[in-house]
């Protein structure tokens, strides 16, 4: 059932966010200030997201196969693949390296 | 990017009418042709992303959440990042609003694209409702690319609807195929719901801010991990945002025009190195634009193969507004 709850918080809230964009007047919310959070959000919790979700289990930190995989991703960043391609490439690591283990 | 074009509206107008009323007449030499591209450019970036919905179904099923919730999430949540990160908190053991919070946050740019769009696209209130739903990284990045509001519209109608449907097609395959594999975590695909992430980070982390950002996040993020409630640690690690942009705007007022996302763009050489920006490595210069559009140009990473190509019609629609 939480997890219900949770989906529908979820879709409601970013659904009125998209809605707000679209019907908010045009400059209300241009201020650089504004703008520039806006940009940076995503960047702070994708980044903690990624190191949580890579580095942890529930709430301890661990050291696992998911870092190989992670680090397959980030050079396959590097190296430009293609988004499909990076995901499977941590993917691909992750379980090879814990077949072996 | 085109920043200019949203903040004034006034600046669309002249380019904009004769291409509507070109399209009104349907007889207009180009936009046979034209049309023909805004659906190609929007078909590979709707097919591109619609496919990476396998990833999500996987890390959805993954974390044990059921089909009909998974699927549900694709259908009503419709953007990407919030819902890896509502499916991550909730496998983490966050509490329901907690993590619909980290959701939540991760779809406030959402509110931005649409800022930009609601002006290019010119909608009736009544459509408007049905249109937001739409409104994401991809549509975003499309729809800003075209020039006029015929384009801009079919942009964003063929790949939201291209979009839409594989994404909740591939969702389903991917949560269905999870369950026949039995134990994810065997094939490696919790390794997944992270490599999204920072597929969508990586051509992000453009300037120093967005790389302190980042950094002192990741952080936080794992620092608070032990000694918070689970889902917690993510919000208290967004702060990270804010606090580096007040760090960057009061204490280095020098870099202030880089911090700000202010910078004079039409210093950047865009126009004469139109496929130089290459596929959004941070080293491709040009790190201080930092409008959402370029945001939506370069999260969700897939649509990098096309990006070259966005790149140069962006440019190319900036000076013919001028």
């Amino acid at each position: 059932m939480s997890v219900w709850i949770a989906i529908g918080a979820t879709a409601l809230g970013c659904y009125l966010v998209k809605l707000l964009g679209l019907s908010v007047p045009a400059g209300a919310l241009e201020h650089p200030w504004a703008k520039r959070l806006a940009a940076l959000l995503p960047v702070a919790l994708l980044a903690a997201l990624t190191a949580q979700q890579t580095f942890a289990e529930q709430t301890v930190l661990v050291l696992d196969a998911r870092a190989a995989g992670l680090g397959a991703a980030a050079l396959a960043l590097v190296l430009r693949a293609p988004f499909l391609v990076v995901v499977a490439a941590a993917v691909l690591v992750t379980a090879g390296v814990r077949a072996m283990a | 990017m085109p920043q200019q074009r949203e903040t004034s509206d006034t600046i669309d107008q002249p380019c904009i009418a004769p291409a509507q009323h070109g399209a009104d007449a349907s007889g207009s030499p180009q936009s046979g042709p034209s049309d023909r591209a805004v659906v190609r450019d929007a078909l590979g970036v709707g097919i591109a992303v619609g496919l990476s919905g396998f990833a999500f179904g996987v890390t959805a099923a993954g974390a044990g959440i059921s089909l009909a919730q998974t699927c549900a999430l694709s259908l009503f949540v419709f953007t990407g990042a919030s819902q890896f990160a509502l499916v991550g908190a909730l496998a983490a053991g966050g509490g329901p609003l907690t993590a619909a919070a980290g959701a939540f946050f991760l779809g406030i740019r959402n509110a931005f694209y649409g800022l930009r769009l609601s002006a290019l696209l010119g909608l009736r209130p009544g459509v408007r409702f049905a249109a937001a739903h739409w409104v994401i990284d991809e549509t975003t990045a499309v729809a800003l690319a075209q020039h006029g509001r015929r384009a801009v519209r079919l942009g964003f109608t063929v790949t939201g609807a291209t979009l839409f449907v594989l994404w909740n097609l591939t969702t389903l395959l991917g949560a269905l195929g999870a369950e026949a594999l039995g134990d994810t975590d065997a094939w490696g695909l919790d390794a997944a719901g992270p490599a999204v992430f920072l597929a969508l980070l990586a051509p992000m982390l453009r300037s120093g801010a967005e790389r302190a950002t980042a950094g002192l996040a990741a952080v936080a993020g794992l620092g608070l991990l032990p000694v918070l409630p689970a889902g917690v640690p993510v919000l208290v690690a967004a702060l990270a945002a804010p606090l580096v942009l007040l760090v960057h705007t009061r204490l280095l007022p020098g870099k202030r025009t880089a911090a700000d996302g202010t910078a004079p763009e039409e210093s950047t050489p865009e126009g004469t190195t139109p496929g130089g920006r290459g596929p959004d490595g941070p080293e491709s210069g040009e790190a201080h634009e930092t409008g959402n559009a370029d945001d939506a140009a370069r999260a969700e990473g897939t649509v990098r193969a096309r990006e070259p190509r966005t790149a140069e019609e962006t440019g190319t629609a900036k000076e013919d507004d001028r």
